[in-house]
């Protein structure tokens, strides 16, 4: 069978079992557009802008564990582009993006819609390749699959001039079914005696605590996580990115860490004398400051990615290797063995941890004639069940759907995390929305964010993705205006938005349905009638309270026992005064 | 901090030199000198960066070269018995016979080989570790050098010690 370069490539994305086509086309990549044409077995979604395409490809990746597929013209479709890759790579997001490229013949030149993509994406890519020779690109194509959905997963950009894909030039088509790549060959199995050295640490501490994050989820270790946790009766934390990784209504549970993470949390973090982390890379917003994160603890570290093993705070013992992997021998190791954790301490630990808890560091002001943000994002949690998809874009409202919506399964949290990029949320709904066209999927959003995609409505109309778009309006970008109330005087600079569009109209002119809530006695109708037109995109505009802040707060280079607590918690620590905003 | 040598196997692709060299100014690591060509297997490379800094940052380091798809093997050579060399071309301004005859002296005593000769100046070739091609150009305070152009340090193990594939 003799294929073009341009054939052979929509080929290779069959046989890869790529189901979705995230992109917009352009001169470079018209052969492959032509392709596609031809053939119906991959389904190109057009999006408005390819920083979309990055996202919602992003979204799908996260959503159903397999690598998000994206094709972009070459300049200023590569460098659209861009954002969302150095979104997934942040966040380690398997990711295949596929930038046109000028014909090879006149790269340098500064031709039309030329850019260097694999010069720019280098920096955020996992691997980046420029396809010099049409018999190279089925390879090229089966690595770029490969590197980026093993090890610790991450984008890869294949760049291919518009030559190699001339629909004149015929070559067989091959497509390997298995790569080997001397150079690259990740760890997946742990060393067996670090492991051991590890479960028999664990089973001396007093004080124990279980920090889990993104890799928990990305290496499908949620179950070996939770017969670890379980066996060992120990407290567990998540990260963001780790959050669903062990069901946060489980008793075990005791929240979010870091920055914004619970008041438990935080103390136990502090207080515990053993830390086993697990698929987590000790972050700065999880951390704190670096000389006094968890001062009295030794520190067990599973990672897959060698380089985030003592990269700030250093491991006693490191374990590199596939977290389900080498949690499944680390189980093993437990439930054959003969010792049993500290019975006794872990009580007293426990006893510790409750009266933390019951100071109620999440509490918020339920009476408000306002809208509180987190009472929506609760009572969103209550209509789905806590079983939706949830995205979000990036500020307050991120934070409170992280603290608030529960999440009890993994692959259901989906956010910038890493690089933190707002415009996120809608475009990665679409791809959840996607691969999953029967379950409810909810961008959770402030109303500056969704404006930096706002466009990708019409890309929802165009493919029927009823995905349901919560706006937490609060006119400020919220979590700039937090930061200037705490530590600028209360100088917002810049953090006011004014002449915002009417949402509803926007929806509607979009062909959806908008719905507009300001008073907190309706606020659970509305959302219902909303929530119940299941094929349609319903856009809530929530008019929620200016002033609420997102509590607990470590602010940036504090330690983990130096929170700022919400006036209506309980806690023993300093709380932020309330404050009306003139 | 403490000067590394480390040597890199790698794929001997289009931008596998900007990849090391990005991967240094991204993570503002150091880097001292860095030299690169071909091996006797033309599908690679072998790379010798000198770079200074803490364990932590040297443990980073390798740790990240390691991580880069097209790097096959990496070794610090500074972990172990050595030998690195580095080769300068040198010139110097010779203008009278006293000059001339003190930097013939000079580039004997340090087993440089005179090259290029012209009426008013000298090349001289000169192989060594880094310290002793700073040293030749110390010794050469009291004269007039014109240019000086220096490869980088190569580096390689001592005894059975091999970085092959």
């Amino acid at each position: 069978m003799e294929l073009s370069g341009a054939e052979i490539l929509v080929r290779c994305l069959k046989d890869e079992g790529v189901e979705f086509l995230f992109g917009y086309p352009g001169g470079s990549v018209l052969h492959i557009y032509d392709a596609l044409y031809q053939q119906d077995d991959i389904k190109h979604i057009l999006v408005r802008h390819e920083q979309a395409a990055t996202h919602a490809a992003d979204g799908y990746a996260r959503a159903t564990g397999k690598p998000g597929v994206v094709l972009v013209t070459s300049g200023p479709g590569a460098t659209n582009a861009v954002t969302g890759i150095a979104t997934a790579y942040m966040d380690s997001i398997p990711m295949v993006v596929i930038t046109g490229q000028v014909p090879s013949a006149v790269i340098g030149s500064d031709a039309f819609q030329e850019v260097d993509a694999v010069g720019i994406t280098r920096p955020c890519v996992k691997h980046n390749f420029l396809v010099k020779d049409v018999t190279k690109l089925a390879e090229t194509i089966k690595k770029a699959f490969y590197v980026a959905s093993t090890g610790r997963p991450g984008p890869v950009v294949i760049d291919v001039p518009k030559d190699i894909t001339d629909p004149a030039i015929k070559i067989p088509y091959h497509y390997p079914d298995k790569i080997i790549m001397r150079s690259y060959q990740p760890t997946v199995k742990g060393h067996s005696g670090q492991i051991k050295r590890a479960v028999d640490l664990l089973l001396t501490a007093k004080k124990p605590m279980i920090y889990t994050g993104g890799g928990v989820v990305l290496g499908n270790a949620s179950e070996e996580l939770r017969t670890l946790v379980r066996h060992l009766g120990y407290p567990i934390t998540t990260t963001l990115m780790g959050l669903g990784s062990y069901p946060a209504s489980d008793e075990q549970f005791i929240g979010m860490l870091g920055m914004h993470g619970t008041y438990e949390a935080n103390m136990a973090m502090h207080d515990c004398d053993v830390l086993i982390a697990i698929g987590a890379r000790f972050d700065d917003r999880v951390t704190g400051k670096i000389a006094e994160f968890c001062p009295d603890s030794q520190i067990i570290h599973i990672d897959i990615d060698p380089s985030s093993i003592s990269k700030t705070i250093t491991v006693d013992v490191p374990i590199v290797g596939d977290v389900a992997t080498v949690l499944q021998e680390m189980n093993h190791l437990l439930i054959t063995g003969k010792k049993q954790p500290q019975k006794k301490a872990l009580e007293a630990w426990w006893a510790v941890i409750n009266g933390w808890r019951a100071q109620q560091c999440m509490s918020f002001d339920r009476n408000s004639d306002k809208i509180k943000p987190q009472a929506v994002v609760e009572l969103v949690h209550e209509i789905t069940n806590g079983d939706a998809y949830v995205t979000s874009d990036v500020g307050q409202h991120q934070m409170w759907a992280a603290q608030y919506y529960g999440f009890d399964k993994p692959n259901r949290w989906i956010n910038s995390g890493g690089l933190g990029t707002m415009g996120f949320g809608l475009p990665a709904a679409m791809g959840v929305q996607l691969a999953f066209p029967d379950d409810v999927v909810i961008c959770i959003t402030g109303e500056g964010s969704i404006q930096m995609c706002i466009q990708e409505l019409s890309t929802c109309l165009q493919y029927g993705l009823p995905v349901k778009i919560v706006a937490l309006n609060n006119r400020y970008l919220g979590m700039v205006r937090q930061w200037q109330e705490f530590f600028y005087k209360e100088r917002y600079s810049h953090s006011y938005m004014e002449s915002l569009p009417d949402f509803v109209k926007l929806a509607e002119s979009y062909g959806h349905v908008g719905i507009r809530i300001d008073d907190p006695k309706t606020l659970r109708a509305e959302l219902e009638r909303g929530f119940a037109m299941k094929d349609r995109l319903v856009f809530f505009d929530i008019v929620t309270d200016q002033t609420e802040n997102v509590y607990p707060m470590i602010a940036q280079g504090k330690a983990h026992n130096e929170m700022h607590m919400s006036p209506h918690s309980n806690c023993e620590l300093p709380q932020s005064p309330e404050r009306e905003l003139s | 901090m403490r000067r590394h040598i480390i040597s890199i196997l790698i794929e001997n692709e289009a931008g596998a030199l900007s990849r090391v060299a990005g991967l240094f100014s991204a993570r503002a690591y150091n880097i001292e000198s860095l030299t690169v060509a071909p091996t006797e297997d033309p599908t690679l490379s072998r790379m010798t960066i000198v770079t200074v800094g803490t364990e932590r940052i040297i443990e980073q380091i390798i740790k990240q070269l390691n991580k880069l798809i097209d790097v096959v093997k990496l070794l610090d050579l500074s972990e172990g018995p050595h030998i690195e060399r580095e080769m300068m071309l040198i010139k110097v301004k010779v203008a009278t016979m006293s000059q001339r005859d003190d930097v013939k002296r000079l580039s004997d005593i340090f087993r440089g080989n005179i090259i290029d000769v012209t009426p008013s100046t000298y090349t001289i070739e000169l192989t060594g570790s880094a310290t002793k091609i700073d040293s030749f150009i110390e010794a050469l305070a009291e004269h007039k050098i014109l240019e000086t152009v220096r490869s980088g340090v190569s580096g390689i193990a001592r005894g059975d010690k091999i970085l092959h594939v």
